[in-house]
C-alpha cells in the first residue's frame, strides 16, 4: 500500500513539475514586461507556444543525423528526471534516492552534452559558436555547483536532497558563513545555467552574444517544444533546489500545506529572478569565466571553511 | 590457478615467437591476434575466480640463481589480471580486423604477444627481480611497436622519448627495491612486507614508487612522453598502452604504496592527492588544447590517471588517520575507476583507429560528418564519450561519485594539509569532469558531426565486423559497469579488504540494486534507475508527441539565421571551438596569447589570426635537464681525445681519491 | 553548540570576507566604493553584536564611528572625489581576476592554519573572528598589490583596516583608546592619500601608478 502510495506521489511531482514549468517562465516574462511598463504576454503563452510548436511541422537540415533528431527528446527527459529527483512539496519521494544532488548535477551535465552535441550537428557557425561556449560557460558552472553541494553536503552529512531538507528544516543549523556563500554560489550558477541575463540574455536571438538561442537555432516544431519545455523545466529545477537546501519550510508539514509553500515559493522567486533581471545589463561573454569563477571560488571557499572548523 | 595463467604467459611468447615467422604469410594476422584473443580469453575466468581466493604461490627456478622466480596471484593481482585481459581480449578482437590494414605487419606481430606477456607478468611478479624483469620486458616490447611506424614524422622523436622515460621508470623502480629490500638484501616481496622500513626510508621509498610508476602512469610532470608514444603506436597498440598500461603501472604504485611499504603517513597522501588533482586538471586542458585525436586522448590519460591518484590519495591519507572504512572507499574508487577507463579508453582509441584506417586521418580538423559514413562506429564513440565525460548512467560517473563520496566522509583530519588538500582536490576533480566533457564535446562534435572537411572525410566508410564487435562489447561493458556498479563494488570488496583492512558494505542486497557507499540515509545511487526512468520518459515524450501532434517532417537547407554558407570551412574547427577555454585558462596554463592582425577597410589582404602557446611544465622541467645534459656531455667530450698517459692519470686519481675518502671515513 | 551568538558573530565576520571578495572581483570605481561601504556597515554591525554579547558599552561607540565615519562619510568623500577628478571608472587589474581570487582563496586558507593553531584556547568566537579578520587584512593587501589605480589602493587599505577593526573588536576587553587610534590614524591616512592623489592628479595628469614609472627613470 504505502509502495503504492509513494508511487502515486512521485506520479504526483513528475506531473507537476511538468505543469508548472511553462507558468513560471510565463510569471517570469509577465514580470519583466510589467516592469517595462509592457502589459505583456498572458500567464498562460508559454502553453499556447508549446501547443503551436508542437502543431507544427518539423524542418530538418538536409544532413540532420539520428543524433540531432533525437537529442530534443534525451534533453527533455533527462531534465524531466532531474527534476523528479528533487524535493518540491514534500520530502521523501519514493525515488528520491535513486540520484542524489552531485548525480542531478551530473543529469543535467548529460542534457548539455546532448544540446551542445546537437548544435555541433548541423555544421553551421552559430552552431559551433553556441556549443563552444556553453562548454566553457558549464566548465566553470558545473564544478562551482558540485563545490556548492559539498558544502551542503558537509554541513547536513548527506548528499541527498530529502535527507538535506530535513536536516536544514528540524535541525539548529543557525547561520553558517558556508551556506551563505553557497547560496550566492549557487544563485550565480543558477542564473548561467539558465542563460538568464548576466550571462546569456533568454529572449534576444541574432546577436553575436547569445549562447543558448543559438545551439537550437536549427530547431522547429515538436523538437524546438521540446527543448523549451526542458528550458523551463530547468529553471523550475534551480529555484527547486534553492527553495528545498536554503526555505525548507512546510516540506514536512504534509502535502497540502507543502504545495501551497512550494507555490508561494516560486511565484516569489520568479518575481525575483524578472526584478533582477531587469535591474542588470547583461555582460560581454568574455567576463561571464570572471563571474562563475567567482561562483566556484565561494563554493570552494565555503568548503574550505567548513574543513577547517570542522576540527574545532 | 597461478601455473595457468603462466602458461598462459609462455604461450603468448612462444606466439611471440611464431609472430616473428608467420608475419609474411596471409594468415599470420588472424594466428597471432586469434591466439592473442584466446589466451587472454583463458586467463579472464581465472582472474574472476582467483578475485576472492586464497593468494596461491609459485617460485620457478628461473632468474637468478640464488633467488628463482616468485610469482603471486592475490586478489590485487588477479583485479589487475583481470583489467589487463579484458584489455587484451578487446585489443586482440580488434586487431583482428584491424591489423589487415598494417603495412609492415612483420613490425608488429612479434611484440604484440610479448607485450601482452610482459603485462601479464608484472602483475604476477612477487620478487623486485622478476617484477623488474617484466617491467622492462614490458617497456621494451610497447617500444618496439611505438617505433614500428618510425619513418611517420614525430615517431622516432616519441621513441626516443619514450624510451629514456622507461629507462627512468625502471631506474627510480630499482632504487625503490633496493631501499625496501633493507638490510638482509631479500628481494622477495614476502621479506619486503615482513621489514617495516624507518620513516625516513619510507618516505624517500614513496617518493621513488612515485616517480617510478607515475612517470609510466603518466603523472604530471613526468607525462612527456605518454601523448608522443600512444599516439605513435597500431591504433590497437595505443588502446593497451593507454588503456592497460598505465594500469599496470598504477598496479605497480598499489603494490608499493600500500602493500609493501606498509603503514601510510598522512603526508604522503597529501603528496598523491597534491599530484593527483593537478595531474587531473593539466591533462584535460592539454587535451582541450589538441586537435589530434589520438593525442587528445593519449592527454585524457593523464587526466584519467590523476582521477585515480586522487582516490589512492584518500585512500592513504585516511589509511594513515585510522580510517579504515573511510580508505576502503576511497580505494574501492581509485580500482574502480582502473576498470572503467581501461573500458571506455580502449574504445575511443579503437573508433579512432577506425576513423584513422577508413580515411587515414587523425587530425580533427580534417574530418567532419563521420555519423552519415560510419554510423556504427561512431554510435560506438558516442557511448564512449558519454562515458568519459563521467556522465549517468555510464560508468565513468559511478566512480567518480564514489570519489566525491569518498571526499565528503570525513573533513575531521587532524593534518592541516589534508583539511587543504581533500577540498582543494574536489575542486580540481568537478573542474576536470567539466572540461572532460567540454573537451569530448569538442572530439565528438568536429570529428563525426558537421559536415565532411576534406575528401577523405567524404569518402570514409565502415570498417570490419570484428572491430565493430570489439567496440560494441566495450560499450556494452560501459553500459553495465554503469547501471550495475553494485556488482564492481563486491568484487572489488576482497582486493580493498587486503590492502586497507576494511571493505564497503555489500552491496548485492540492497534494494532496487542501489548502491550505497556509506549509509542510506548519507547517499545513495541507482544507475538503473536513472536509465530506465530517462528511457520510460523519453518514450513517453516520443509516444505523446508522435501520437498527439504533429508528425510531419520536412528536409530543407540548414537556416543559421538566414546566412548559410555551404562551404565546410565555414564549421567550427577544434582551435575554434577551443578557443573561449583557451581564453579562460590557456593565458594562466599555458602563457597563449592570441595577435590578430585586421587589414584595414578597403584592402583585400587576409585578415590572420595567430595563437601562440608554450607548454610550461616542458619548459620548467624538462629543457633545463636536456639543456644541462647537453653541455655536460660538451663538456666531457673533451675526454675522448685525451693520450693514453692522461688517461692513466685519471685512473690515478681516481685511485688516490677513493683511497682518500675511504681514510676519511674511518 | 555555541548557539546565536556565535553564529552572528562567525556570519557577520564571514560577510566581511566576501565581501572582500566582491571587491576583489569589481572592477569598476563605484562599484567597489559602494562594496566598501556596505564593508564598513557589516563591520559596524558586527561590532555592535561584539558589544552586545560582550557587554561592553564602549564598543557601540566603536561601531558608531564605523558606521558613520567609514561607512557614510568616507565612501561619500570617494565618491566625490572620483567625480572631481574624473577618475577613468574602470580599474585596470595587474594580473586577471581569476588568479587574484585563486589567491584569495590560499589566503584565507593561510590565515586559517596560522590563527586556529595558535589560538587553540582562546574563546572560540575570538578565534574566528581573528581568523576572519587577518584574512581581510591579507586580501586588503592584495587589492592594492593587484590595483593600478589609485582609488583602487586606498579602497584596499580602508578594506585592510577594517580587518584590523574586526581583529581588535573581536578580542575581548581590549581598550577603546586603541580603538580611537586606529581610526584616527585611517582618517590622517586617509587624507594623506587624498592629498597625494591631487597632487599627483595635479602634476601628472593621471593617477595611474604605472603611469608614474616613467617620471622615475625605469622605464621598463
Amino acid at each position: 500500500m504505502a509502495v503504492i502510495q509513494g508511487l502515486l506521489v512521485q506520479g504526483v511531482q513528475m506531473a507537476l513539475v511538468l505543469l508548472l514549468a511553462p507558468l513560471l517562465t510565463g510569471l517570469v516574462r509577465k514580470v519583466k514586461a510589467r516592469l517595462q511598463r509592457r502589459r505583456g504576454a498572458s500567464l498562460i503563452q508559454p502553453y499556447r507556444d508549446l501547443k503551436r510548436l508542437l502543431g507544427k511541422e518539423v524542418v530538418l537540415a538536409e544532413n540532420a543525423s539520428w543524433l540531432f533528431r533525437t537529442a530534443p527528446y534525451v534533453i527533455f527527459a533527462v531534465t524531466w528526471v532531474a527534476a523528479a529527483l528533487v524535493p518540491t512539496f514534500g520530502t521523501g519521494l519514493l525515488f528520491n534516492w535513486s540520484g542524489d544532488l552531485i548525480a542531478i548535477t551530473a543529469l543535467l551535465g548529460s542534457a548539455r552534452f546532448a544540446q551542445a552535441l546537437a548544435a555541433m550537428d548541423i555544421g553551421t557557425s552559430f552552431g559551433g559558436i553556441g556549443a563552444s561556449r556553453e562548454v566553457m560557460i558549464a566548465s566553470l558552472a558545473e564544478p562551482a555547483m558540485l563545490m556548492i553541494a559539498l558544502t551542503v553536503a558537509l554541513v547536513a552529512g548527506s548528499t541527498q536532497l530529502s535527507t538535506i531538507a530535513d536536516y536544514m528544516a528540524f535541525s539548529a543549523v543557525g547561520l553558517r558563513v558556508s551556506l551563505a556563500l553557497g547560496l550566492v554560489a549557487l544563485i550565480i550558477v543558477a542564473l548561467a545555467e539558465n542563460a538568464r541575463i548576466p550571462v546569456d540574455n533568454p529572449a534576444t536571438h541574432l546577436e553575436l552574444t547569445m549562447v543558448h538561442e543559438a545551439m537550437v537555432l536549427e530547431y522547429s516544431g515538436r523538437h524546438l517544444a521540446m527543448i523549451e519545455l526542458a528550458a523551463a523545466l530547468k529553471l523550475l529545477l534551480y529555484i527547486s533546489v534553492i527553495a528545498c537546501i536554503f526555505c525548507p519550510v512546510g516540506l514536512a508539514h504534509g502535502y497540502a500545506i507543502g504545495f501551497v509553500l512550494y507555490l508561494f515559493k516560486l511565484a516569489v522567486a520568479g518575481v525575483l529572478l524578472g526584478v533582477f533581471e531587469m535591474s542588470i545589463a547583461k555582460m560581454r561573454v568574455f567576463r561571464v569565466p570572471n563571474f562563475l569563477g567567482a561562483a566556484l571560488m565561494l563554493g570552494l571557499l565555503g568548503v574550505l571553511l567548513l574543513f577547517v572548523s570542522e576540527g574545532m | 590457478m597461478i601455473s595457468l595463467v603462466l602458461v598462459c604467459i609462455l604461450l603468448l611468447l612462444g606466439l611471440g615467437i611464431a609472430g616473428a615467422r608467420l608475419a609474411h604469410t596471409p594468415s599470420g594476422n588472424s594466428i597471432v591476434y586469434g591466439g592473442s584473443l584466446g589466451i587472454s580469453c583463458i586467463s579472464l575466468p581465472i582472474a574472476l575466480l582467483s578475485l576472492a581466493a586464497t593468494p596461491s604461490t609459485i617460485t620457478l627456478p628461473l632468474g637468478l640463481p640464488w633467488i628463482g622466480a616468485h610469482f603471486r596471484l592475490d586478489s590485487l593481482a588477479a583485479f589487475f589480471l583481470f583489467v589487463v585481459g579484458l584489455g587484451s581480449a578487446g585489443a586482440s578482437l580488434y586487431a583482428l580486423g584491424y591489423g589487415a590494414h598494417e603495412p609492415e605487419p612483420q613490425r608488429v606481430l612479434p611484440f604484440y604477444p610479448v607485450f601482452l606477456a610482459g603485462l601479464n607478468l608484472v602483475v604476477l611478479a612477487d620478487d623486485a627481480f622478476s617484477f623488474l624483469f617484466a617491467w622492462e620486458l614490458m617497456s621494451l616490447a610497447s617500444w618496439a611497436l611505438v617505433m614500428s611506424h618510425d619513418r611517420e614524422p614525430g615517431n622516432a622523436h616519441a621513441g626516443l622519448v619514450y624510451i629514456i622515460m622507461a629507462s627512468f621508470s625502471g631506474l627510480a623502480l630499482l632504487l625503490c627495491f633496493g631501499l625496501l629490500a633493507g638490510p638482509t638484501g631479500s628481494y622477495d616481496f614476502v621479506a619486503m612486507r615482513a621489514v617495516h622500513p624507518t620513516p625516513g626510508l619510507a618516505a624517500i621509498a614513496l617518493v621513488l614508487a612515485l616517480i617510478g610508476a607515475g612517470s609510466k602512469a603518466g603523472v604530471v610532470p613526468l607525462h612527456a612522453w605518454l601523448p608522443l608514444a600512444h599516439p605513435a603506436a597500431p591504433s590497437h597498440v595505443s588502446a593497451l598502452m593507454s588503456g592497460v598500461m598505465t594500469k599496470v603501472a598504477v598496479y605497480g604504485f598499489i603494490r608499493i604504496a600500500l602493500d609493501l611499504i606498509g603503514a601510510p603517513t598522512a603526508w604522503s597522501g597529501i603528496l598523491v592527492l597534491a599530484v593527483g588533482g593537478i595531474t587531473a586538471v593539466m591533462g584535460v586542458l592539454y587535451a582541450l588544447m589538441e586537435h589530434d585525436l589520438k593525442r587528445l586522448l593519449a592527454y585524457h590519460t593523464v587526466e584519467n590517471i590523476g582521477i585515480i591518484f586522487i582516490g589512492l590519495g584518500l585512500a592513504i591519507a585516511f589509511g594513515a588517520n585510522g580510517l579504515a572504512a573511510a580508505a576502503a572507499l576511497g580505494l574501492t574508487a581509485a580500482l574502480f575507476h582502473v576498470f572503467n577507463h581501461s573500458v571506455f579508453k580502449s574504445l575511443l582509441f579503437f573508433g579512432t583507429g577506425a576513423v584513422l584506417t577508413t580515411t587515414g586521418e587523425r587530425d580533427m580538423d580534417h574530418l567532419g560528418g563521420l555519423i552519415h559514413r560510419m554510423p556504427k562506429t561512431a554510435f560506438a564513440f558516442l557511448v564512449g564519450c558519454v562515458a568519459i565525460s563521467a556522465l549517468p548512467p555510464l560508468n565513468g560517473f559511478v566512480s567518480e561519485w564514489l570519489t566525491f563520496q569518498a571526499i565528503l566522509l570525513h573533513p575531521n583530519l587532524p593534518q592541516w594539509g589534508l583539511k587543504i588538500a581533500i577540498p582543494a582536490d574536489g575542486a580540481l576533480l568537478a573542474l576536470s569532469a567539466a572540461l572532460a566533457a567540454a573537451c569530448l564535446v569538442k572530439a565528438y562534435g568536429v570529428t563525426f558531426l558537421g559536415r565532411p572537411r576534406t575528401r577523405a572525410a567524404i569518402d570514409a566508410h565502415e570498417v570490419e565486423r570484428c572491430s565493430i564487435a570489439a567496440m560494441y562489447v566495450f560499450a556494452a561493458l560501459c553500459l553495465l559497469a554503469g547501471i550495475f556498479p553494485g556488482v564492481v563494488i563486491d568484487l572489488l570488496a576482497p582486493v580493498v579488504h587486503t590492502l586497507t583492512g576494511a571493505r564497503m558494505p555489500t552491496q548485492l542486497g540492497v534494494a532496487w540494486l542501489s548502491i550505497l557507499p556509506v549509509a542510506s540515509a548519507r547517499s545513495s545511487y541507482n544507475g538503473l534507475l536513472v536509465l530506465l526512468f530517462i528511457a520510460a520518459s523519453a518514450s513517453l515524450a516520443v509516444l505523446v508527441v508522435h501520437r498527439f501532434a504533429s508528425r510531419a517532417t520536412r528536409r530543407a537547407p540548414a537556416w543559421d539565421c538566414g546566412f548559410p554558407d555551404p562551404r565546410p570551412e565555414t564549421q567550427y574547427t577544434g582551435g575554434s571551438f577551443a578557443q573561449p577555454i583557451r581564453r579562460v585558462y590557456g593565458a594562466v596554463v599555458f602563457r597563449t596569447h592570441e595577435t590578430v592582425t585586421m587589414p584595414p577597410p578597403g584592402d583585400i589582404a587576409p585578415a590572420r589570426i595567430e595563437k601562440h602557446f608554450s607548454d610550461v611544465i616542458w619548459d620548467v622541467f624538462y629543457a633545463p635537464i636536456a639543456g644541462a645534459i647537453w653541455r655536460a656531455s660538451e663538456i666531457l667530450n673533451h675526454l675522448q681525445f685525451l693520450t693514453i698517459r692522461r688517461y692513466l692519470g685519471f685512473v690515478f686519481a681516481a685511485l688516490i681519491i677513493l683511497l682518500f675518502a675511504l681514510a676519511l671515513w674511518q | 553548540m555555541h548557539g546565536y551568538a556565535f553564529d552572528i558573530a562567525h556570519m557577520l565576520a564571514g560577510g566581511l570576507v566576501l565581501l572582500s571578495f566582491t571587491m576583489l572581483y569589481q572592477d569598476r570605481l563605484y562599484p567597489l566604493i559602494n562594496m566598501l561601504a556596505l564593508q564598513a556597515l557589516i563591520l559596524a554591525l558586527s561590532v555592535a553584536w561584539q558589544a552586545h554579547i560582550q557587554h561592553a558599552p564602549h564598543l557601540y561607540i566603536t561601531a558608531a564611528i564605523a558606521l558613520g565615519f567609514k561607512a557614510i562619510a568616507v565612501p561619500w568623500a570617494l565618491r566625490r572625489m572620483v567625480f572631481r577628478l574624473g577618475i577613468h571608472r574602470e580599474i585596470e587589474t595587474v594580473v586577471s581576476i581569476g588568479l587574484t581570487m585563486l589567491a584569495a582563496i590560499a589566503l584565507v586558507a593561510l590565515s586559517m592554519m596560522v590563527m586556529l593553531p595558535v589560538t587553540a584556547h582562546a574563546d572560540p568566537i575570538a578565534r574566528e573572528d581573528i581568523a576572519l579578520a587577518l584574512s581581510v587584512v591579507l586580501i586588503g593587501l592584495l587589492i592594492m598589490v593587484t590595483r593600478r589605480n589609485a582609488v583602487g589602493q586606498v579602497v584596499g587599505f580602508l578594506s585592510l583596516e577594517n580587518g584590523v577593526n574586526l581583529a581588535a573588536t573581536g578580542a575581548q576587553g581590549m581598550p577603546m583608546v586603541v580603538e580611537i587610534s586606529v581610526a584616527f590614524s585611517i582618517l590622517i591616512a586617509f587624507i594623506v592619500i587624498g592629498i597625494f592623489l591631487f597632487r599627483i592628479r595635479e602634476r601628472f595628469d593621471t593617477v595611474d601608478l604605472e603611469a608614474l614609472d616613467a617620471f622615475r627613470g625605469e622605464k621598463r
